[in-house]
């Protein structure tokens, strides 16, 4: 049945998949592409390089695209349920646990002990950025970026919003030249 | 139900999933950005609970966020009302404009546009990690700070162990080694 198999192909990839969406892009493909064989190597391809065009997390748009091609709505939605909820409805749990417990000594060193980590954890993500931008951009497109964009963030306080649409309008003009 | 609130919930994750270029791990900032610091639905702590958790647990992270976050602040109707929020304008974007899309995708005016976003959602990231590392340090002291920092990092990027292995480690810890003041409180 086409809709159990849809949730399976995404469902397998969602709670194998650590480090995110990004991390189970090559879990789906095995599964669509190898497995089920619903669209091609290539197919798969373009529809990477539209989904990461658009904002928003990527997964989920690999999934809601491919479940509709194969499924329309409800296949969309099956597929969408098996990439968001497994790991959602054990966070749930999982936090429920800590919160009832969170005056406990126990819970809230851990809690303290586990920020670091996630500072690092950014950190890693926001270099990641970087990196990806000056291999896109450059060196001196990237600097002045974030020169910019930090000043106005933090200095300034300008939205987030008006920054990144401020970064899409220069890209546009001065980015789309010139970069290969 | 407080529509009120369902409302804002939608506000703040819609305009952190439209907002975010480069997948699930760009609106991070974005969604510290609504939670924390515009409604106050969470102090800074809980967030980094949620991406503790978040990152130990498989799965994207966008949604994790967002489900969390809705489910505690709104029920299982902000649950709902903040995955749509954060999944549905992208996925119909996707499904609706494929075929306009696939041309776009050529465009190196498009390609432009998404590569500047990229660092301005690394100064992002880098700013809420600064702001991590300032609480931890008023937390638990500058000494072991440095010291979780510098393991974390070798473990992460140089060892190439996974950050949920990282996460779990301390989580285990945390919760099944005795703190020394409770040692301290049960001896006296």
């Amino acid at each position: 049945m086409i809709y159990w198999e849809l949730f399976l192909a995404f469902f397998i990839p969602g709670i194998v998949g650590y480090g995110g969406g990004p991390a189970s892009i090559p879990l789906i493909q095995t599964e669509v592409v190898n497995r089920y064989g619903w669209v091609t190597v290539e197919e798969f391809g373009e529809l990477l390089a539209i989904g990461n065009a658009l904002p928003g997390p990527i997964a989920t748009k690999m999934a809601g695209y491919i479940g509709y091609e194969v499924g329309g709505v409800l296949g969309a939605s099956v597929a969408l349920f098996a990439t968001i909820a497994p790991s959602l409805i054990i966070m749930i749990f999982l936090l429920g646990i800590l919160y009832k417990f969170k005056d406990s000594p126990r819970v809230k060193r851990m809690t303290g002990l586990i920020k670091p980590t996630i500072a690092i954890l950014l950190g890693v993500l926001a270099f990641e950025f970087f990196d990806t931008s000056v291999f896109s951009s450059g060196w001196a497109q990237t600097i002045f970026l974030i020169v910019i964009s930090y000043l106005l963030l933090e200095k300034w306080k300008v939205h987030p919003a008006l920054v990144i649409a401020g970064a899409l309008l220069y890209g546009g003009l001065f980015l789309g030249h010139g970069a290969v | 139900m407080d529509i009120i609130l369902q409302r804002d919930l939608f506000i703040a994750f819609f305009r952190s999933g439209i907002l975010g270029y480069g997948g699930g791990p760009s609106t991070i900032p974005l969604v510290h950005k609504e939670v924390v610091e515009r409604f106050g639905w969470m102090n800074d702590q809980e967030f980094a609970d949620v991406l503790a958790l978040g990152n130990a647990l498989p799965g994207p992270i966008a949604t994790k966020m967002a489900g969390y976050i809705g489910y505690k602040v709104g029920g299982w109707v902000g649950l709902i009302n903040s995955l749509i929020a954060t999944v549905l304008p992208t996925v119909l974007l996707m499904v609706g404009l494929i075929g306009l899309l696939s041309s776009f995708r050529e465009s190196r005016v498009v390609a432009g546009m998404t590569a500047a976003v990229a660092p301005v959602v690394g100064v992002m990231l880098f700013v809420l990690t600064m702001q991590f590392l300032k609480q931890s340090k008023k937390g638990i002291g500058l000494a072991v700070t440095v010291v979780l920092s510098i393991v974390s990092l070798a473990a992460y990027q140089f060892l190439g162990i996974h950050p949920a292995i990282v996460i779990g480690i301390l989580i285990v810890y945390g919760l099944t080694v005795r703190p020394r003041r409770e040692k301290e409180g049960a001896a006296s």
